[in-house]
């Protein structure tokens, strides 16, 4: 039974997937399966952190291959918080396509892509195999391509095309650090890979492994360098699908960044921290400041991801226990309010008729109660007291400062205050500024509940984390603390593993006795 | 034969990394496809070049034999060579839609994501 609750979040979207597959020609009923498949995910990533918090770390080996040859699929806290964080964005984001997205793109095929896009980032996060990991990157990457040009614009497929070449090249790199991986140390199971390294010591092949998952996980997370290809494709298509990739591509980068970096290379990352700091500290500046130049919403938007980018890196960065729990904790709440933000950007043009801040204004005044839930969400993103932001962003730079990483701090609130700015700025010129001329603001549509309701709800959750953050920086303590102790995970998977296999005859066995 | 293996390997890398350097966004996935293919004859190599005999645990016993080459990097490159090709069709076609709509092979003469919404455009952003 506990094997099965470990596997249910991948089970729930391919099921949901498959059959908005079967009604192809009927997007309402693909659209109640969405719906009711979303809500079971969200029941059983609860059940599943209730699980952990309760057993330990869970896993199961699909297929019945043992622990180190077959794949496992592990439940530790990390994994099944990310797991939450993304079922509560997807019902979210399920919610809000009734008004966002039109038949045409309903007719592309949107939700059999939106459940693949969910089975491919639950994959990633409970995988605890490395070369599945790559799988499941694959997986993520189809299904993110085909959500790009369900709306078949020009300004669609350019940004798709540029997004699948720099994604495809990052994957191959992934890919060939799997390969100097296995060369190296004969294993890709995780759980396996978490005792063999240390015991390694360092090698080339080693080095050169790391080098590469860094490399592409750069791509992947879009990190400084390497961040062109997010603000040329994620503003183009519609608000829900970029809620959904704000809230969960980039972030599964930066998970893999964190499970890789710390619980496999944990030895050989120590001489990475200069590198790291200032990958980190040039990540959030630059996003920031491209953000605040900005005058589309959704482009103003996509640079603040990538500022977030490096407040998740910081914590890998400076590698402390404290601080790479204050990271998982800043993960949990980056999904669910980057996420949001992009919804409001898609309420802020349903109720204006543009995402050009220009052309925009008055919205105080027609939308009162969008311009509220705005401007929370706005602060949490900012960081300010009352949400789950102003945690997050205490957890990180507190232990920035234990970790004498004073300047990575001060990094850190210099472009806090430029993402206030820019939060600012949205909200001032879209709600507070008089409506343009010859804009009529009794005329305006008013917002269907299928718009306000996702929104208001991802709000309350991170208004809910900020009035009580002490169950969540629990878990993202222990979730740290296993992390930062391989040996622990590992003993946790292979105990898990054999409580799981049992009661289960090994067939083989049986057929040569016979 | 090790030596002899990286050169090739290393020939196809630089072949594809050249090719993915082209504006001509068709050169660019052949190049990635290369690449893809370069990287795939590193997994075979992770499981190193020597035992020849076939993976196959025969009759009566329950592991392999002696000398028998690795299967899993076999399992691996199987794999990444189906995904591989699936994921370069995807961009094949993506590109070909692409370049039939914003009619151009360029990749820098496609500026139509950039554009959509640019703070220093002359025109104000159009909105869909």
């Amino acid at each position: 039974m506990t094997d099965l609750l470990v596997i249910l979040p991948l089970l729930v979207p391919l099921t949901a997937a498959a059959l908005c597959g079967l009604f192809w020609l009927r997007p309402s009923a693909q659209r109640v399966v969405t719906v009711i498949g979303m809500a079971a995910l969200l029941a059983c990533a609860v059940a599943l952190v209730l699980a952990v918090r309760e057993n330990g770390i869970m896993a199961t080996q699909p297929g019945a291959w043992a622990a180190p040859f077959g794949i496992s699929i592990v439940a530790d806290p990390l994994s099944v918080l990310l797991v939450l964080a993304a079922s509560i964005l997807a019902m979210a984001v399920a919610v809000f396509s009734f008004r966002d997205v039109g038949m045409n793109e309903l007719r592309g095929g949107f939700f059999p892509l939106f459940n693949g896009l969910v089975l491919g980032v639950n994959g990633s996060f409970l995988t605890g195999d490395v070369f599945n990991m790559y799988v499941w990157f694959e997986v993520m990457l189809v299904c993110a391509v085909g959500l790009l040009v369900v709306r078949r614009g020009g300004v669609n497929l350019d940004g798709a095309v540029k997004y699948a070449a720099l994604n495809l090249f990052g994957t191959i790199l992934f890919l060939m650090g799997v390969a100097f991986l296995y060369g190296a140390a004969g294993t890709l199971n995780i759980a396996d890979l978490a005792v063999i390294l240390p015991e390694l010591g360092a090698s080339t092949g080693i080095t050169v492994a790391l080098a590469f998952f860094l490399l592409a996980l750069a791509v992947k997370a879009g990190l400084f360098p390497l961040f062109f290809w997010l603000p040329i494709s994620y503003h183009t298509p519609p608000a829900a699908i970029s809620a959904i990739f704000a809230g969960l591509l980039t972030k599964v980068g930066i998970y893999a960044t964190i499970r890789i970096v710390t619980l496999i290379f944990g030895a050989q990352a120590a001489d990475l921290t200069t590198v790291l700091t200032i990958v980190a500290a040039l990540t959030m500046l630059v996003g920031a400041l491209c953000a605040a130049a900005q005058s589309d919403i959704r482009r103003m938007l996509v640079f603040l991801i990538m500022s977030g980018m490096g407040y998740l890196l910081m914590g890998i960065a400076i590698g402390t226990t404290e601080a790479v729990s204050a990271s998982i904790f800043y993960l949990f709440h980056d999904i669910v309010v980057k996420g949001a933000m992009f919804l409001l950007a898609g309420a802020v043009f349903f109720a204006g008729g543009t995402y050009d801040l220009r052309q925009a204004g008055g919205l105080v005044r027609s939308h009162p109660v969008l311009a509220g839930v705005f401007i929370f969400a706005g602060l949490s993103l900012a960081g300010l007291p009352l949400f789950s932001g102003f945690w997050a962003k205490v957890l990180i730079i507190g232990a920035a400062m234990d970790g004498a990483a004073y300047w990575l701090a001060a990094a850190a609130l210099v472009a806090g205050f430029l993402n206030l700015y820019c939060v600012a700025k949205i909200w001032m010129e879209a709600f507070w500024k008089a409506a343009p001329e010859g804009v009529d603001i009794a005329a305006r549509p008013k917002l269907p509940l299928v718009v306000m309701a996702p929104v208001t709800g991802l709000v309350l959750v991170s208004t809910a984390i900020g009035l009580w953050p002490q169950p969540l920086i629990e878990t993202a303590d222990a979730a740290g603390e296993i992390l930062m102790n391989p040996p622990l995970y590992s003993e946790g998977v292979i105990q898990a593993v054999i409580e799981g296999t049992e009661d289960v005859t090994d067939p083989v066995v049986e057929e040569g006795e016979q | 034969m090790i030596l002899l293996y990286a050169i090739t390997v290393g020939a196809v890398m630089a072949a594809g990394v050249y090719m993915m350097l082209d504006r001509n966004v068709f050169r660019i996935m052949l190049g990635l496809a290369l690449v893809a293919t370069g990287v795939n004859l590193i997994i075979f190599l992770a499981g190193r070049l020597g035992p020849v005999d076939p993976a196959i645990i025969s009759t009566g016993t329950y592991a392999l034999m002696e000398g028998a080459a690795n299967p899993l990097p076999q399992a691996l490159v199987l794999t990444a060579i189906v995904i591989g090709f699936s994921l370069t069709a995807l961009a094949c076609v993506l590109a070909y839609e692409a370049t039939r709509t914003l009619g151009t092979l360029d990749a820098d003469a496609m500026t139509a994501a950039r554009d959509e919404g640019d703070p220093f455009g002359s025109e104000p952003a159009e909105t869909r």
